[in-house]
């Protein structure tokens, strides 16, 4: 036992029992074996080569590693462009929302001084308790013109009410003794805003956008709804197609494949699955330490 | 609006009046009216005045203002097509006006019946195997004493709420799935392939258990915030008294998040209607329509797909009414229940 543990525990708990130890370190195991498992076998068939395949079960660590799935996909075309859908989409409109959602957060944060604000903010809550449903949003964006283009996947959603409470509320919690000190000393709003309350509230924008791309990249529904061109398509669409409707994509150049030995389509499969993941695993470690501190800011004052 | 203006400035006089007269009437209350009738109203500046000088902000509001009224607000206006036959072509202010015809076909079709038995089995599925987990996973966590293990597995069963629905049906779909893991591994003991992910009667269980595996990590942040709060002294005094661990749970620790366990029961109750579209969307076509169909899909497939604007619209309406009407009722018998409540 590490003498860290035992000093965090309070003088009047009693000393932890060796069979409850146990029971919880093994729960805790499981779950996160159930967890993790499904990921780690997913990277170990899109790394297999078709001899462990065909060897009946798929170990966690591939006998003859490969990326030769991977340079499958290179090749091809479809996929391809589909991730530089899904990243365009997912960078525009993460900045659009952060824009969006900031600047209404910024100008909701005072509602006492500026009239006609706290209208705007029970609007905007209001939205938390009802919301149209499918069909009349789908007019909705049909009658502004948005169908089968990128706009539709962005500008409908560009603020949520939740993000926007979550940032109001960080906000607000900045000291207004501040903020008047760069007011006596002249500064704007735009200019408080941009030298002050920005840079003072890194932590919760970084959940939010967080929040905002994870849901950008993730969605495939806006996509299914909104564009009729399969050449416009996401990652996430391309993966549904492929993947769970089991079609064989349109590849780009059907002469290169055919000369030589495919992989198995799993493990082409698989690799696109790690593919469409690959971003969030990447920057999911670097952003995990705000996630309390965002989501709880919102949720619970006090 | 200018009404809302003008009742919101007039919140504030009152509120201004008041401090004033606890300065200058110490001596004990009087009728408010009296009092602000006698005083000298304090200097206000007038609401345009006040409109000119936050102008800046009003920069700030009005992008996001016009961004809640079209794409929030005016949809709602769009439930229109609930009392049409909606075509295309003709657009909403051309459409034949039907009444409530649509509603009347809606209560016939035995489409909707099914998808909403489908959708109340997988809410009840859902409160029932659902709700406890977080709970559960919590209480376990926070009985961890070393931070660092504890750190360790937040990191890890928060992971699968950050993965799509298509990615995470993906991986499901290649363990449990038809020639997933867990098949091979059956056929390689000779035993019969059993495709978990395409059988109609397990649809369900399915739906309830990739639910958990998504949201019981992140649904612990809340609890275990709620379980901080507790104020120790309580727990201390519960062990000078002879309390056991499981005692302390029991009676301090489990009464501490009451308020947050039914506001959060409370907002479950509300979407009662609604179900992990997006998660039954990827995995109906599997098991067919019968197992599969809830309300938000059969909105999909029927108006969208389908081209019966009008019946999903009024699916979609009906939806909405009655899941606010459920919020606000389940809120109301909170409060009844001395609880705080959501609003």
């Amino acid at each position: 036992m590490p003498t860290r543990s035992i000093a965090s525990r309070p003088l009047w708990m009693e000393r932890p029992k060796i069979p409850v130890t146990v029971t919880k370190a093994i729960t805790l195991f499981v779950v996160a074996a159930v967890m993790l498992f499904p990921f780690l076998y997913v990277l170990a068939v899109s790394v297999s080569s078709q001899g462990d395949l065909n060897g009946s079960t798929v170990s966690l660590i591939p006998k003859h590693p490969t990326l030769e799935a991977y340079r499958q996909i290179l090749r091809n075309g479809a996929v391809i462009r589909s991730i530089e859908v899904s990243i365009g989409i997912t960078v525009v409109g993460t900045l659009f929302s952060m824009i969006m959602t900031t600047t209404l957060a910024y100008g909701l944060t005072r509602t006492r001084d500026v009239p006609g604000s706290r209208l705007v903010l029970l609007l905007a809550l209001g939205t938390l308790l009802f919301s149209a449903g499918i069909i009349p949003n789908y007019l909705l964006v049909r009658y502004l013109g948005l169908l089968n283009s990128y706009a539709s996947l962005i500008v409908p959603g560009m603020i949520s009410a939740f993000n926007l409470v979550v940032v109001r509320q960080f906000f607000m919690n900045i000291p207004e003794e501040m903020l008047d000190s760069a007011r006596v000393d002249g500064a704007g709003t735009v200019r408080i805003f941009w030298y002050m309350v920005l840079p003072l509230s890194k932590a919760v924008l970084a959940v939010i956008a967080l929040f905002y791309g994870v849901g950008l990249w993730s969605d495939f529904f806006n996509a299914l709804l909104y564009l009729n061109d399969p050449g416009k398509w996401p990652v996430q669409l391309v993966l549904r197609l492929f993947v769970l409707q089991g079609q064989s994509l349109g590849s780009a150049d059907p002469t290169q494949q055919s000369g030589q030995p495919l992989p198995p389509p799993q493990t082409v499969q698989m690799a696109v699955v790690i593919i469409a993941t690959l971003p969030i695993i990447i920057v999911y470690p670097f952003l995990q330490k705000y996630f309390t501190q965002g989501v709880l800011s919102g949720a619970i004052k006090g | 609006m200018a009404r809302t203006f003008c009742r919101s400035s007039e919140g504030r006089i009152p509120r201004m009046t008041s401090v004033v007269r606890s300065e200058s009437t110490p001596l004990g209350p009087e009728s408010p009216t009296a009092t602000s009738a006698e005083l000298p109203r304090p200097r206000r500046k007038s609401l345009w005045s006040r409109v000119w000088y936050e102008r800046g902000m009003y920069l700030f509001i009005i992008p996001g203002f016009l961004f809640f009224v079209v794409f929030r607000y005016i949809p709602l206006l769009g439930n229109v097509v609930a009392f049409q036959d909606y075509s295309p072509f003709l657009g909403v202010l051309h459409s034949q006006w039907i009444g409530l015809q649509n509603f009347v076909n809606l209560v016939t079709n035995p489409d909707v019946v099914t998808a909403i038995e489908n959708t109340l089995i997988i809410n009840g599925l859902q409160i029932i195997f659902f709700f406890p987990a977080p709970i559960a996973l919590a209480l376990l966590l926070n009985s961890i004493l070393s931070q660092t293990v504890k750190r360790v597995i937040q990191t890890v069963v928060y992971l699968p709420y950050f993965i799509g629905w298509v990615v995470l049906v993906s991986v499901w779909q290649s363990v449990l799935g038809g020639d997933g893991l867990l098949n091979q591994t059956l056929t390689s003991h000779g035993m019969g392939p059993i495709n978990l992910m395409s059988n109609p009667d397990l649809f369900k269980p399915m739906m309830v258990l990739q639910y958990i595996w998504k949201y019981v990590g992140w649904g612990t942040i809340i609890f275990l915030a709620a379980i901080s709060k507790v104020d120790p002294a309580l727990y201390e005094s519960a062990a000078m008294d002879g309390a056991g661990s499981l005692r302390r749970m029991w009676h301090i620790t489990l009464p501490g998040i009451r308020g947050i366990t039914i506001l959060l029961l409370i907002l479950n109750l509300g979407n009662i209607l609604t179900t992990g579209f997006e998660q039954i969307l990827l995995q109906e076509p599997a098991v067919g329509a019968d197992a599969g169909q809830v309300l938000d899909t059969f909105v999909y497939f029927e108006g969208i797909v389908g081209g019966q604007w009008g019946l999903a619209a009024a699916v979609g309406l009906v939806k909405g009414v009655v899941g606010s009407i459920l919020v606000i009722s389940a809120n109301k018998i909170a409060h009844m229940m001395g609880e705080a409540g959501v609003f």
